[in-house]
């Protein structure tokens, strides 16, 4: 409970007009049934959130041997961590998917948002759907599928390829992987991105664009001047999705390892290496400090962007 | 596939002449652009899963080179007895791990639904001591990677004897920072002040007043959070991989990975491919439905967060 409370001593007074111009028995009672309606989530979120992360921070500055058992090290897992080969290739090849990923989506889900601003026809409204129905389908399902179908023994690769005589490329080799893993993300998210951004462009007064095709802008002009500008803070929103996701990318990988066979090393990314060291190997006080770093990572990247985009998200 | 696009363009055809006059009186050049890309964009996401929908009926032969080529139908079809196949591979476990991965998105949904209408309402109409800190902290928590918790959750549910039981999956899905964040951003636009006030003077508890004024008025962003909360858990792999071993609790994710390893193993597992394919073709159904049906809450609601 010290997480929650220790820093109401720093509040001041909420409201103090309110409670001058009313009946302070007003004021107690907002006092205890706001932390009524708060409870039953506080207590989960301090139970798998704040402990969570407690533990693992607390957990990161032991070593456990065997031969030794239980012994408090400090910042030795964290030393360990960050010159740790395995770790740091696994934070380069996230940071590879997240320059390579991200914008990516971004652009599919942002021109197929666009087109269908403009559309109001049947068509436009069922391409929408179907844009979006892969979010519906779970993350494991879809990387199963896709590796069917990268597979040369059951996927359509090589009959396509070779309507135009060209020879299938081996989507689960080593070299081809990252593309092929990209694909996966791209088709699984760049509809539930769609969806976000083309909710916000609907979103926008329309008699701001009449004021624009007065003054003779073309369709490119609205959608890249007026359209984008407008709807930055959905952006921003759904880039942060984004970056997080990526950088604790996990499942697809972990899905395809087992196809491509060899292509995919069991420490690929920082969390399927964490998984390794923990369920493979126990090492569970290595694997939580991987994991706080991963957190922390992941933490100051999206704090970072969220500071560099202030101007654009609207948030202080 | 053939049949999709051709029912696509004939629409593209009808609706492009119909509605070009009231449509800012544009040429159908560049609308005709804009649906063959469209066009190209819906095959690449569909393609995927008409593959599925063929490979659903066929056998293992058929996967491997059937009379068809992989994205159309056989001579023979074979759903029927994949099914079939289903209900007779480990006294039918593939049924159980689906009634599982509903068991664990239906009560982990709803369950972290109803703690974030809660604590929205909380947030946005209790000016109690702690709020902006704890809001604050919240905030904080949504940047928090999920994933990064896993193995912590993982050695704290073990040290209470919890794990490989269904709490180990359900408990930890209750959490949803991101829910309680959109609940809090809605109720504070949807639940006008003086409406809870005018219904205090009128005499109802505050219980009352969440139950029959603020309920009503925030039931598009439960739909969202609670779509969102079941479709979270339904497709969580991580955490059920991590806490659960034995095979009857897993959900339909992690049972179908686990064939997936165990036919590409080569362990006497090659007859496995069909009872994928067929289970991972069921599998997505209902979602699919879910949101096929209920698209009139969602499409709008989705966008809440970034609303400002």
């Amino acid at each position: 409970m010290a997480t929650t409370t220790a820093p109401t001593s720093s509040q001041p007074a909420p409201a103090p007009q309110q409670a001058r111009h009313r009946p302070d028995r007003n004021y107690r009672r907002k006092q205890r049934w706001g932390w009524l309606f708060v409870a039953p989530f506080a207590l989960i979120f301090l139970t798998f959130l704040i402990l969570p992360l407690v533990y693992a921070f607390r957990m990161s500055l032991f070593t456990s041997t065997l031969a030794t058992g239980t012994k408090f090290v400090g910042a030795d897992n964290y030393l360990k961590a960050f010159s740790d080969p395995i770790f740091l290739q696994g934070l380069g090849t996230v940071a590879k998917f997240a320059l390579i990923m991200i914008p990516a989506q971004m652009l599919v889900a942002l021109v197929a948002a666009l087109v269908l601003d403009n559309l109001a026809t049947w068509a436009s409204k069922f391409s929408r759907l179907m844009i979006f129905i892969p979010y519906a389908v779970p993350v494991v399902i879809g990387a199963l599928m896709w590796g069917f179908l990268y597979s040369p023994r059951f996927g359509p690769a090589s009959s396509i390829f070779s309507i135009f005589g060209l020879a299938a490329p081996e989507f689960l080799a080593q070299d081809n992987i990252f593309g092929s893993l990209v694909n996966i993300v791209t088709w699984q998210w760049a509809g539930y991105y769609m969806i976000i951004i083309y909710a916000a462009l609907r979103g926008i007064d329309p008699g701001i664009y009449e004021a624009a095709v007065l003054d003779g802008a073309s369709d490119r002009q609205i959608a890249l001047r007026i359209k984008v500008p407008m709807i930055s803070s959905s952006l921003v929103m759904v880039v942060i999705f984004a970056l997080i996701g990526t950088l604790q990318f996990f499942t697809e990988p972990q899905v395809l390892k087992g196809v491509a066979q060899g292509a995919i090393p069991v420490s690929y990314t920082p969390n399927m290496y964490a998984f390794t060291l923990a369920f493979s190997y126990s090492q569970f006080n290595y694997a939580s400090a991987i994991s706080f770093a991963l957190g922390i990572v992941v933490f100051v990247f999206s704090f970072i962007f969220l500071f560099l985009t202030r101007k654009q998200s609207g948030l202080k | 596939m053939a049949l999709v696009t051709d029912t696509l363009q004939r629409r593209d055809g009808r609706k492009g002449r119909g509605s070009a006059s009231r449509n800012r009186a544009r040429n159908g050049g560049p609308r005709i652009g804009s649906h063959i890309f469209l066009l190209i964009l819906v095959i690449y996401f569909i393609t995927p899963l008409w593959w599925l929908t063929v490979a659903s009926t066929k056998d293992t032969a058929g996967l491997f080179g059937g009379s068809g080529g992989p994205l159309w139908f056989d001579d023979e079809f074979h759903f029927f007895s994949n099914l079939q196949g289903l209900f007779e591979r480990q006294d039918g476990i593939y049924w159980r791990w689906l009634g599982n991965s509903f068991l664990y998105a239906i009560s982990g949904g709803v369950g972290a639904t109803i703690l974030a209408v809660l604590a929205g309402y909380g947030f946005a109409k209790y000016n109690f001591r702690g709020r902006a800190a704890f809001f604050g902290i919240l905030l904080g928590a949504v940047m928090v990677p999920l994933t990064a918790l896993v193995i912590p959750t993982f050695v704290l549910l073990s040290s209470v004897g919890l794990v490989n039981t269904i709490w180990a999956v359900i408990l930890p899905s209750l959490l949803s920072p991101f829910g309680v964040y959109l609940m809090r951003v809605f109720a504070q636009e949807a639940v006008p002040d003086e409406l809870l006030d005018a219904a205090r003077i009128d005499g109802a508890g505050e219980i009352r007043t969440f139950f029959q004024i603020a309920l009503p008025l925030l039931r598009p962003a439960i739909v969202t959070v609670l779509l969102l909360s079941v479709v979270g858990t339904w497709n969580n792999f991580f955490l059920p991989l991590a806490v659960l071993s034995d095979p009857l609790l897993l959900p339909v994710t992690v049972g179908l990975n686990g064939w997936q390893a165990l036919s590409n193993a080569g362990s006497g597992g090659e007859a496995l491919w069909n009872l994928i394919t067929t289970g991972a073709f069921i599998s997505i159904i209902p979602l699919i439905i879910a949101f096929l049906s209920l698209q009139k809450y969602w499409q709008g609601g989705l966008s809440l967060g970034s609303l400002k």
